[in-house]
């Protein structure tokens, strides 16, 4: 038993443990999400949090453990969600047409598939992150170096809350846009790249081909216009 | 391989963004810097192609990434239990007003877009 226990120290500890915790829950959830149509409800971004949530509880394993191997992963978004930014812009050239083209090659077959399958019932709904990322990032560079601690401290708190920000995002876009009678799947997209980032313009492009162009110019329209004007209305406030 | 050499473009745009943003003290994140040389860079086959493999590969992938982040959660669950309904609300409510703002305003822009002729005519 003992042994066991010891055993458990040491994979929780090496940073294997939380990167292979992260992709095998992230995989699960993203094919029971697959399995249920893409039902808003089963958002996988939502329910690895959850699970891997419980299991760091359920274990009392600490967070910064958990991020020592998730950090592999993360580093991927880029510090700021420009990285996000930076993949979604990538892809398009300069015009948009371009980008369209781009688009309709990077959303790849799954999309097809699943518009076949008539989806389009299936409103944008992605999950709001990447941007957030990146109002974080503005937010600790606004501060000045002198004030980095203690807005590090408040980005972390900011950074739980905008988890749940971006969530509600990703959960009740759809419903809101049907609502609203927004049937247009540029402005759909468009809407969601702008309020939803990085996952907003993923989600976009497994749904529409225009959904996923405009969802993608939005996303880096608004990580540039956020990055630059955020610190001088921070100056002027301050 | 070149979804791997556009990923290490990728990374090197950021650096460099990083490393421009900390040289010259820039107010701005160095990865958003490194965005807008990457932007102007994209006119070079050599660095459009790879930098599409990666970001395609990346963005198909887009939700894992910030799995890490969201599961951040567990360490403010104080907070929320303190301030969970008015988290809620502050955030269901702001939101849909950014969605709601951006897509009606968009639809109406279009709008006036699509009939040029017939505005002032």
């Amino acid at each position: 038993m003992p042994d066991f226990v010891q055993l458990w120290v040491y994979l929780s500890t090496a940073p294997l443990f939380g990167l292979t915790a992260t992709l095998v829950v992230y995989v699960v959830a993203a094919a029971v999400y697959d399995r249920v149509e893409r039902a808003p409800w089963a958002n996988p971004v939502l329910w690895s949090v959850i699970v891997l949530g419980a299991m760091l509880l359920a274990t009392a394993t600490p967070y910064p453990t958990y991020f020592a191997g998730a950090q592999f992963v993360h580093v991927l978004l880029g510090p700021g969600g420009g990285g996000a930014g930076l993949a979604a812009l990538a892809a398009p050239p300069r015009a948009a047409p371009a980008q369209r083209r781009a688009a309709r090659r990077g959303a790849g077959r799954r999309r097809r598939r699943r518009r076949q399958r008539g989806a389009a019932r299936v409103a944008a709904r992605p999950a709001r992150r990447g941007g957030a990322l990146a109002r974080l990032e503005v937010g600790d560079r606004a501060g000045g170096d002198g004030h980095r601690r203690a807005h590090r401290r408040r980005a972390r708190a900011r950074r739980g809350v905008r988890g749940a920000d971006r969530l509600v995002g990703a959960l009740s876009a759809k419903y809101l846009f049907n609502g609203l009678g927004i049937a247009s799947w540029a402005v759909r997209g468009f809407a969601l790249g702008t309020a939803s980032h990085g996952i907003g313009a993923a989600r976009a492009l497994q749904v529409h081909d225009d959904a996923g162009a405009y969802a993608g110019i939005a996303l880096g329209l608004q990580v540039l216009l956020a990055s630059l004007m955020i610190p001088l209305l921070f100056r002027w406030l301050a | 391989v070149i979804a791997l050499r556009g990923l290490a473009l990728l990374l090197l745009f950021q650096a460099v963004g990083e490393g421009l943003v900390l040289a010259l003290k820039l107010p701005f994140p160095g990865p958003v810097v490194g965005l807008l040389l990457l932007l102007f860079a994209l006119r070079w086959p050599a660095v459009r192609e790879p930098a599409q493999a990666a970001a395609e590969l990346l963005l198909a992938h887009l939700s894992l990434l910030f799995v890490p982040v969201g599961v951040g959660i567990v360490t403010h669950l104080d907070l929320v239990a303190r301030h969970g309904i008015q988290l809620v609300v502050a955030v269901v409510v702001s939101t849909w007003i950014g969605m709601a703002v951006t897509a009606l305003l968009l639809r109406a822009l279009l709008k006036r877009d699509a009939r040029p002729e017939a505005g002032d005519a």
